[in-house]
């Protein structure tokens, strides 16, 4: 065994170390690093930044602009980004609808679609989650009827995260309602957001943040050029992704960032004249969320030395990194906010003199990041996925 | 970056769990710990066969030159079998700090013996009332004429009763020393014990022994650093045992869920049983990364630190893994994990045992914070 990085692997990590120093709009920094939303207009402007440099999708086959890079420079490429406080870019286009391309699109769909996705033309959004169908996504009831070369899509989406940045959106819907199986009668449409008939309207969160949306469509024309891969098939495209989904779900390299960022606040803090960090009480908590990371890391990189070696995706196991990962974000996100104490409480949208920035945003952070075990498969489902996969119950 | 063993290192684990398979079976287990000596001569001189004594020890005394990554999967081995010989206490505790801080002749005259299998070792480090203090204090040795005169005592002396050579902590004039005691000399008395989870251990009282000049082991007054080094050894060794006690509850909780039928069906079909073994699951899997990342570092940390912060994070994590692990373990055998005649109650035990042994995750967590 051998725990260590390689030099080439060093030398690779140095690279990324070093352009992200030397690319990343540091009033984008400012924003990942003190938790405010990212405006569309920004998020473009990064993605045009590392599409201009290659790397807007390193993990896509080379053909198509990806990097060739091996999984353990993918690790150490999105580790670089959260140590640096670089956002990733949104997953649903370059991550989720590309990898549906790559594997289910024709020629004519990859040629259309995915060049834009690379460059970042395109703003693509998720349409899976309905009212009624959250955990059990059969049970989606939004529907497309096939009316000559269209579909024509009623029914609602939720939890559309970015939604109100969307060009496009990529949805399950139902285009067999009788289907023997609830399974069999879904399809998967990609729906330009500018078609006459779809309502965006913001669901604002309990952070007071506007990130997630419903989305209504209403006599919705989409042409069935648009359906990926066959009609009724649309679950066996979506199982493919929920696997994509929880790749990199970890987040260890943003979690390093922010325990040290809590180190530091908790050094600058005072209790009883002293330093919080010397609390006994606080910096044992802080210290078995270190260790909590430390063995995500770890288990992180001994999934990569799997998978390197047998060409196999990691399978189900996967999932324990979503569970160890969202749980290490939210015990971040409450120990920053205990550790300003009482200055956790006033809520204040910009600067305002007495308050730092950052410290207004550590309340909000908190109520904000109980999303992190909800979203992308709830960490109870990603528990049945490892009873059902991996221990066999 | 590679986490796959070496092929010398799967032979042995694999080599090892085959002879535990066979030989140390729970019933033949239970007959070692309930007989006199409480453990297998026949075993121990397996083990030596198999390498197991001379892997961490130097070429120059006969060893193979090898570290706690070459030892890892043999000791997550021993650990599924709840073995109860005193393997930690003599490659990690005793042997090491002999290896370390022996002269040539002390050397010459201790490690073959171990290596060999034909004679065991001990370490006394821990004293009463003082929890896991390394640093001696009730136990002390002053000069007499060109030797040592001891007095204290030891508690918690794993493997001690039947060892050739016992290595004592003391404090002396200007910090801590160690001492080679034999224990059938004047003034040297054991109180031998079993542990709970079946193990031997002895309480040494130690009466003005008399030593000669050369039972100092290492440097006078400078012993610390090498105690502390030691520990640290046996410590990333205990995690990985700790690995294989969590591999064996986990497995037999599985396997008890599956044919454990109650209103007409498996257990397994309960949801909030399934949950509970994905996270007993999760722990171990955890686990095991942190007991590879604490062998990695007290085999090549490039600093004192460094080795100190693996060991104590690992502990932590294996500390409170153990706990849930042994805890739930029970919970979901219902009756039958309380009961003696399940191995489920003695792998509680040893998980229960080693979440302390060396530090509890409280200590451990103390110890982070000093670094």
């Amino acid at each position: 065994m051998d725990l260590s990085y390689s030099a080439e692997e060093q030398a690779f990590r140095d690279e990324v170390r070093a352009w992200l120093a030397a690319n990343l709009p540091p009033e984008i920094r400012a924003k990942v690093v003190n938790y405010q939303h990212l405006s569309k207009a920004e998020f473009i402007r990064w993605h045009k930044i590392l599409a201009g440099k290659g790397w807007s999708v390193p993990h896509w086959p080379v053909e198509w602009g990806g990097t060739g890079w091996n999984i353990t420079q993918r690790y150490i490429y999105d580790e670089e980004f959260g140590l640096a406080g670089a956002p990733g870019l949104p997953p649903f286009g370059p991550a989720m609808c590309a990898s549906v391309l790559h594997r289910f699109g024709t020629p004519e769909q990859k040629a259309r679609y995915l060049p834009r996705i690379r460059e970042g033309d395109d703003f693509w959004v998720q349409g899976y989650s309905e009212p009624g169908a959250g955990s059990d996504l059969a049970a989606l009831k939004c529907r497309a009827d096939r009316q000559g070369d269209h579909y024509v899509v009623n029914g609602q989406k939720i939890w559309t995260t970015l939604g109100h940045y969307g060009d496009w959106i990529f949805c399950l819907v139902r285009t067999d309602a009788a289907a023997e199986k609830r399974q069999e009668g879904i399809s998967f449409l990609l729906i330009d957001m500018a078609t006459p008939g779809i309502t965006v309207r913001p669901l604002i969160l309990m952070d007071g943040g506007h990130e997630v949306n419903e989305v209504f469509f209403d006599d919705v024309k989409v042409p069935v050029e648009n359906l990926v891969f066959e009609e009724n098939k649309g679950w066996t495209v979506a199982k493919y992704l929920l696997g994509h989904e929880r790749m990199g779900s970890g987040q260890v390299g943003a979690s390093k960032r922010e325990l040290a960022k809590l180190r530091e606040l908790a050094t600058r803090e005072q209790k009883n004249g002293q330093p919080l960090i010397d609390d006994p009480r606080f910096r044992d908590r802080l210290s078995r969320v270190e260790v909590e990371l430390a063995a995500l890391e770890l288990t992180s990189m001994r999934f990569l030395d799997k998978m390197r070696r047998s060409g196999q995706p990691p399978g189900a196991d996967v999932s324990m990194l979503k569970i160890r990962g969202t749980e290490i974000q939210q015990s971040i996100t409450e120990l920053m906010m205990q550790a300003v104490g009482p200055m956790a409480q006033p809520f204040v949208a910009v600067d305002d003199g007495a308050i730092d920035h950052f410290t207004s945003r550590l309340a909000p952070r908190y109520f904000n990041f109980r999303k992190t075990s909800i979203y992308a498969g709830s960490n109870e489902i990603q528990r049945n996925i490892i009873a059902k996969m991996t221990l066999g119950l | 970056m590679n986490f796959e063993l070496t092929d010398e290192q799967q032979q042995l684990a694999d080599s090892l769990a085959k002879f535990l398979n066979n030989e140390y079976g729970f019933e033949k287990r239970k007959a070692i710990v309930q007989s006199p000596s409480g453990l297998s001569e026949s075993v121990w001189a397996t083990f030596a066969e198999m390498g197991l004594t001379a892997i961490a020890l130097p070429e120059a005394d006969g060893g193979f030159g090898g570290g706690a990554m070459d030892l890892m999967a043999a000791m997550e081995a021993c650990g599924e079998a709840l073995v109860v010989e005193p393997l930690l206490d003599n490659i990690a505790l005793a042997g090491r700090l002999v290896a370390r801080a022996g002269t040539e002749a002390q050397r010459a005259a201790l490690l073959p013996g171990l290596i060999d299998g034909s004679q065991r070792l001990a370490f006394a480090g821990l004293e009463p009332g003082r929890r896991y203090e390394l640093t001696p204090a009730t136990t002390s040795a002053r000069p007499e004429g060109a030797g040592w005169v001891l007095d204290g005592s030891k508690c918690v002396v794993l493997g001690a009763a039947g060892a050739h050579r016992l290595i004592v902590s003391a404090s002396t004039a200007g910090g801590s020393s160690l001492f080679i005691v034999d224990p059938q000399a004047p003034g040297v008395s054991l109180n031998p014990s079993r542990t709970v989870d079946g193990l031997r251990s002895a309480d040494v009282r130690l009466q003005a022994v008399a030593l000669e000049a050369d039972a100092l082991l290492g440097p006078l007054n400078g012993a610390l650093p090498l105690i502390d080094e030691a520990t640290d050894f046996a410590t990333a060794l205990l995690c990985a045992d700790a690995v294989g006690a969590m591999k064996h509850a986990n497995d037999a909780t599985l396997d008890y869920l599956k044919t454990r039928k109650q209103f007409g069906v498996p257990i397994a079909s309960f949801q909030v049983l399934q949950h509970r073994m994905v996270d007993m699951y999760i722990q171990a899997e955890q686990s095991r990364s942190m007991a590879i990342l604490a062998a990695a570092k007290v085999d090549a940390a490039t600093d004192v630190a460094e080795r100190r912060r693996a060991v104590s994070m690992a502990k932590v994590k294996i500390a409170d893994a153990a706990r849930q692990i042994s805890q739930e373990s029970v919970q979901l055998h219902g009756g039958m994990g309380m009961s003696e005649e399940l191995k489920i109650s003695h792998t509680f035990r040893r998980l229960t045992m080693i979440a302390q042994r060396f530090g509890d995750a409280d200590h451990h967590l103390e110890r982070l914070a000093a670094l």
